[in-house]
């Protein structure tokens, strides 16, 4: 078939240019081939709108309370369940309610009785309803984990489990920003002296070092932070705990050096020679153009490089779950135990009920890494790209 | 005079500052890897490689988990690799350099390199094993337990999904370094397009599918978070043998063992060990694809 293609005329309009010629005939094979790339192509869309469905679907019972406790308590106390969901459909209060809806609107109490039409319409939720005042589990679970989200209480596994992912923010947030002021700087400064000092022979040592931390598996890391970073630190500082959130944000700090110089370095060289060479002809020396030509201007990149950095500090889960001591603690202090998001998933979900109330707040959790990711990387990739663009270009 | 003197010791004291922090970086590499290879290098020995661990993960060796290791990365490539280069190739040979089409797929790649590793094993719980595997289950075995569980599979697709941008991004690169002229030359001659990617691109571009593969199975070897929950195990006696086993990893026994071990002293140097053994792995994989990459890089100079 394919002999037989090649050999096909070409049509009539093909007598110059490389755009007719492969336009010459219709070709099944090529027709194929084209629309399977194509489709294959948008699995990365796919995956991304995919990863957003399900991490909220597992997300969404907390809010949606009904749902998830159809799903918990249905399996454990069904013989409950039965009895008052007996209780609720024999009534015959019900239609009776419907009919006074339907016919008299001006009556006083008219106002309860719809409201508890609207109860009993979706006998689903009566059901739950009804359940929870007699048992009053699953749902109040639901709604107390709801309200205890934003309170700074973590004990997930209790009588009463509390959920405040208050101190898991706070936590990470502290460990991110002692990461980054330890990351950022050291990398940028590198970046700059790979991009403008460097001679050849150094840069062929930085770049590969560089790309070989990068290969880094985090746990190797996490290792080295558990094994000698943390008793190292501590002889120099004197702090009481081992393992704290210092520890674990130089340890995450050293993961994100890549990434930020990377693309700072990156963003550096983007900048066009002729800044370089306007500068010099000016009479500036050498480190003036590096610093106050060459970095001024690649700023929106390297401030992206600074967010792409905070995204992977952000995220990162098995550092923080070996070298942070994994207490949620809430306060300021750089030399106390954290716990951060990433950690608390990695740490809790092998050991959570599917469906509980706990596996829910979880996946929550595991959303709200996601939307600050994703967050993130889109201002690095359309606010900033769009700002260097205009500067390098002089517009 | 004066004045030349201080703007050099400025400029001196500025370019010392930026030497030294790429120093620091150097140093710390240097340091990691010198104390991983001190505290390791007693213990790697031919029979740490090849038996099984003993008395409850306090001595023998850790086989299983090079063994599971090994496993999940070749499943993981035979997965990401395919699509990734596929992903590539619409990017350069179809896509049109600015359309949105192309313009969102490459959002989406970069979208999914920065995305957190732990998300990609919630959705891997989420979807392939609380929805995938449970529908299997429900469809096949009707109802029976077997790949509604973590397991193999699971684990190295979720990491495919990971490594996927790895991938597309290396092979992108490479792509690229294919000259027009020979694409031209394949349409000129009267092959279609399909057959010029396929017999002209393609195997012009073999060096960057080969390096993206080995930086995919370097990351997919070392990353621990998103398989935690969808397949691994701490201790399996046996090697895994269907799709639907659990399985060990060289990081996720260096989590355990330096976490959850009841002795972690007595352990410390399998710890090592082990740490060793996985840094060798990655450091083996990312040089070579340093090599790799800079011989396409110099190609393209040429």
């Amino acid at each position: 078939m394919t002999k037989k293609n090649q050999k096909g005329k070409p049509s009539k309009s093909s007598d110059s240019g490389l755009i007719d010629i492969t336009r010459k005939k219709f070709r099944w094979s090529d027709y194929l081939a084209e629309k399977v790339i194509k489709g294959t192509a948008f699995l990365s869309i796919t995956i991304i709108v995919l990863i957003f469905f399900f991490v909220f679907r597992e997300s969404l019972p907390i809010f949606y309370s009904a749902k998830s406790t159809e799903q918990t308590e249905t399996a454990g106390n069904a013989s409950s369940v039965q009895e008052t969901y007996g209780e609720v459909t024999d009534k015959p209060a019900a239609p009776e309610v419907q009919e006074t809806y339907g016919e008299v609107t001006d009556q006083s109490n008219t106002q309860e009785q719809y409201g508890e039409v609207k109860d009993t319409s979706a006998p689903a939720d009566s059901v739950e309803k009804a359940y929870t005042v007699s048992a009053g589990s699953g749902f109040d679970d639901n709604r107390s984990a709801l309200k205890s989200l934003l309170t700074k209480d973590w004990v997930p596994v209790s009588e009463k489990p509390r959920y405040g992912i208050l101190s898991l923010i706070i936590g990470t947030f502290k460990i991110t920003i002692i990461s980054i002021l330890f990351a950022a700087p050291l990398a940028i400064l590198a970046a700059l002296y790979t991009a403008s000092f460097a001679g050849k022979r150094l840069k062929e040592i930085i770049k590969p070092t560089i790309e070989l931390l990068a290969g880094f598996p985090s746990v190797v890391i996490g290792f080295f932070a558990l094994m000698v970073l943390a008793t190292f630190l501590q002889e120099i500082f004197h702090y009481e705990t081992r393992l704290n959130s210092f520890v674990g944000g130089i340890a995450m700090g050293i993961a994100a050096i890549p990434i930020i110089f990377t693309i700072t370095e990156d963003a550096l060289t983007a900048v066009p020679k002729t800044f370089n060479e306007a500068s010099l002809a000016l009479g500036a020396s050498k480190w003036q153009t590096a610093f106050l030509v060459i970095l001024p201007a690649a700023t929106p990149g390297i401030f992206a490089a600074v967010l792409l950095g905070i995204g992977r500090v952000f995220g990162e889960t098995m550092i923080a779950l070996m070298a942070t001591g994994n207490a949620a603690m809430m306060d300021l202090n750089p030399f106390t135990s954290v716990r951060t998001l990433a950690a608390t998933i990695g740490a809790e979900m092998a050991e959570v009920v599917f469906g509980d109330t706990h596996y829910n707040v979880l996946f929550l959790i595991g959303s709200l890494l996601f939307i600050f990711t994703f967050i993130l990387n889109a201002i690095a990739e359309f606010y900033v790209k769009g700002k260097l663009m205009k500067r390098i270009q002089g517009k | 005079m004066i004045k030349s003197f201080k703007k050099n010791i400025k400029g001196i004291l500025i370019e010392g500052l930026t030497l030294s922090s790429a120093l620091l970086i150097i140093a710390i590499v240097v340091v990691m890897v010198t104390v991983i290879v001190i505290g390791g290098k007693d213990q790697i020995s031919w029979e740490f490689l090849t038996s099984f661990p003993e008395d409850g993960m306090t001595k023998g060796g850790i086989f299983p988990a090079i063994y599971g290791t090994a496993l999940l990365v070749i499943i993981m490539s035979v997965a990401a690799v395919p699509f990734g280069t596929i992903t590539a190739i619409y990017l350069t040979e179809y896509a049109k350099e600015n359309s949105v089409i192309a313009k969102t797929i490459r959002f989406a790649v970069r979208t999914l390199a920065v995305i957190p590793s732990i998300i990609y094993g919630l959705f891997g719980l989420g979807f392939f094993i609380k929805f995938v595997g449970t529908q299997m289950d429900n469809t096949f075995l009707g109802g029976q337990l077997k790949w509604g569980q973590p397991n193999i599979l699971w684990a190295s697709l979720t990491m495919a999904l990971l490594t996927l941008p790895v991938v597309i991004v290396s092979v992108e690169e490479a792509l690229k370094t294919v000259p027009k002229d020979l694409r031209a030359a394949s349409l000129a001659l009267g092959a279609t397009k399909w057959q010029t990617i396929w017999k002209v691109v393609i195997p012009g571009s073999i060096s960057g599918i080969m390096t993206g593969t080995i930086l995919a199975v370097s990351r997919g070897a070392g990353e621990v978070a998103p398989i935690l929950f969808t397949g691994v195990a701490y201790y399996v006696a046996t090697l895994p043998s269907s799709l639907s086993d659990q399985f060990m990893v060289l990081g996720y026994h260096i989590y355990v063992m330096t976490t959850q071990s009841a002795n972690v002293d007595k352990t410390m140097p399998i710890q090592f060990g082990t740490t060793l053994v996985l840094l060798a792995l990655t450091f083996i994989l990312n040089i070579s694809a340093i090599v790799l990459r800079y011989r396409i890089r110099k190609k393209k100079t040429n």
